[in-house]
């Protein structure tokens, strides 16, 4: 007896993903074109979180758009900071002491490596492994104690000042950051021992989301998604920024360009991460934290209050803003998610003309289709989040 | 990967009278073109061994209102991966006409940078294949990055509801109508006004 099989119908299915999906972390929509369960097409809509940011930026005085900056990729916040603030001291012309851009390195890193940990943590655990994710969650609240003790806040940070940081590292700075960076070494080897042998996590990550090496370069792909499929372009190594160029790291390359060379690019950079935290702790020097230039950097209160000129200076700063020279420059930094380019046009007055910011997660989701076509449909989930789309950069 | 010092000769050398201007400013090296020729200056610029610029970083653009004669400038960050160096190039674009050639034949992730650019600032692009809004809704009046655009403007997709006591601010409204009296709308009302 032969048995019956109904007649399916042919034709693709199309199927809304999102806006609000509880796998993908972010408001996003993926209009996909299903057949059975193979991804046809997909096409992405964001903008959900769109605020306007240059439109705000183009309202305020130029310290006054750090704030908006820190809103832009919301597990790295101090990234943006430090790549505002040196385009706009590009564009000045001045470069802040030793000590500051020191700082601004070992901020910076510990940014990266809680970027990484939101990644890898979030990505593990919606593929089942939620020890890995929580592991990790406990990794990144160590370093998210580092912060908070230096910036004085968890989140909305505002580090940076245009010419120099806000304050000085606490005195015990150094111990407290080897002793947590030990702690999250020691969790990174569990999450291995958890991860890195386990068949149900490399058969959804490996071979899947692959994306070739002309097709990376072609959508202008940055950041740990370029350099998995082989790329060695970290703006770290091509155009060193603040000391970069005085440590010694390696980028970390993938081959295949999957998922799982995009997550262990990322798991191998944590540790680079900390190696260049250990190494500019030992090298930072003692010195000033920001310019002494009064016509950029606000002064002391204890001037403020008892001289003329720190008065004048400081209600210049406030009510008319750093004059920046007219000019246009772009700067780029090396994000958590690749390339944070700053765009900035001055017409010399106290307020920004344009700034653009290049956000890496908008240009890695534009490539989103490449990365899912012919995949199954449980792929877009570790594809999404080893993307890490981060909604307030990706919609600014 | 040595630092390419001659690079803005040799593209003068090599664009021979198609470049409007070569700057170097903080570093930053960059041309401007005319947007006629666009097209093939991205090419060579994209296939001449000596400059290889095969990474497309950035498509933005600047609204020069009041400021300059050809109103917006489209602006392309390129990039070398092998040889390792910048170039900006800008494209001048009038408001009568605001388009200019689609880079998406020579880059694949242009396609989204410039649909930013037609959703901020209404630069259309000839011969992008899918030209939609990216950031804003289809039924959004307007581009907002424009400076004529008023900054505290909304146009909520559902009708908001009334709240007493919003914050509004009223500034910026008086900003724009300053602007609208300081730069009359038609372009040679404009460059009287700017001779002066």
């Amino acid at each position: 007896m032969k048995p019956e099989t109904p007649e399916l119908p042919l034709e693709a299915m199309e199927l809304q993903m999102g806006p609000s999906h509880p796998a993908t972390h972010g408001t996003i929509k993926l209009n996909l074109k299903l057949e059975g369960e193979k991804v046809l097409d997909c096409d992405v809509e964001v903008g959900y979180l769109h605020r306007g940011f240059a439109k705000m930026c183009e309202q305020s005085t130029w310290t006054q758009v750090i704030p908006y900056t820190d809103r832009l990729n919301y597990a790295s916040p101090l990234i943006n900071n430090v790549g505002y603030a040196l385009a706009v001291e590009k564009l000045l012309g001045v470069e802040t002491p030793p000590r500051c851009q020191f700082i601004q390195v070992i901020m910076c890193e510990l940014s990266r490596i809680y970027d990484h940990l939101t990644c890898c943590g979030m990505a593990a655990s919606e593929l089942g492994a939620i020890t890995v994710g929580f592991y990790m969650i406990e990794a990144r609240e160590f370093l998210m104690r580092i912060i908070e003790v230096v910036t004085g806040a968890r989140l909305t940070i505002s580090y940076t000042r245009i010419g120099g940081v806000k304050h000085d590292l606490p005195h015990d700075f150094a111990e407290h950051t080897l002793d947590s960076l030990n702690k999250v070494r020691r969790l990174m080897a569990d999450c291995d021992r958890l991860l890195s042998r386990n068949r149900i996590f490399i058969d959804r990550m490996s071979g899947v989301g692959v994306i070739s090496k002309d097709t990376a370069i072609s959508y202008s792909l940055t950041g740990p998604i370029l350099r998995s499929t082989g790329v060695n372009y970290d703006v770290r190594k091509a155009h060193p920024y603040l000391i970069y160029d005085q440590l010694d790291f390696s980028v970390p390359l993938g081959s295949k360009g999957d998922n799982y060379d995009r997550f262990v690019c990322r798991i191998s950079e944590i540790e680079q991460s900390i190696r260049i935290v250990e190494q500019a702790l030992k090298m930072i020097p003692l010195g000033p934290i920001s310019l002494d230039d009064p016509r950029i950097v606000l002064p002391g209160k204890e001037k403020v209050y008892n001289s003329i000129e720190g008065l004048m200076h400081q209600f210049k700063l406030i009510m008319e803003g750093i004059q920046v020279p007219p000019g246009e420059v772009y700067l780029a930094v090396e994000g958590g998610n690749g390339e944070l380019g700053f765009y900035i046009v001055s017409d010399g007055g106290g307020r920004p003309y344009r700034v653009r910011v290049r956000p890496p997660c908008f240009i890695a989701m534009s490539a989103f289709h490449e990365m899912i076509k012919n995949y199954m449909l449980s792929d877009i989930i570790p594809t999404f989040g080893m993307v890490n789309m981060i909604g307030g950069e990706c919609d600014r | 990967m040595a630092e390419d010092r001659p690079k803005g000769a040799y593209i003068h050398e090599r664009l021979q009278g198609k470049i409007l201007e070569v700057q170097s400013f903080c570093g930053d090296e960059s041309i401007t073109i005319p947007r006629d020729s666009m097209l093939e200056i991205f090419r060579l610029l994209k296939e001449d061994p000596k400059l290889d610029f095969n990474f497309l970083a950035d498509i933005t653009a600047v609204d020069y209102l009041g400021k300059k004669i050809p109103r917006f400038e489209v602006v392309y960050q390129l990039y070398s991966l092998s040889l390792n160096h910048r170039l900006q190039v800008k494209v001048p674009v009038p408001e009568e006409k605001p388009t200019v050639d689609s880079l998406t034949p020579l880059w694949k992730g242009a396609n989204w940078l410039e649909r930013e650019v037609w959703d901020m600032f209404g630069v259309r692009f000839h011969g992008h294949p899918d030209l939609r809004r990216v950031l804003l809704y289809e039924q959004f009046q307007g581009h907002p990055l424009r400076k004529d655009y008023p900054v505290n403007q909304r146009q909520p997709l559902i009708p908001e509801r009334e709240v007493e006591g919003t914050f509004v601010d009223n500034e910026s409204e008086n900003k724009l109508s300053d602007l609208k009296q300081k730069f009359p709308q038609k372009p040679e009302d404009l460059s009287t006004a700017l001779k002066k």
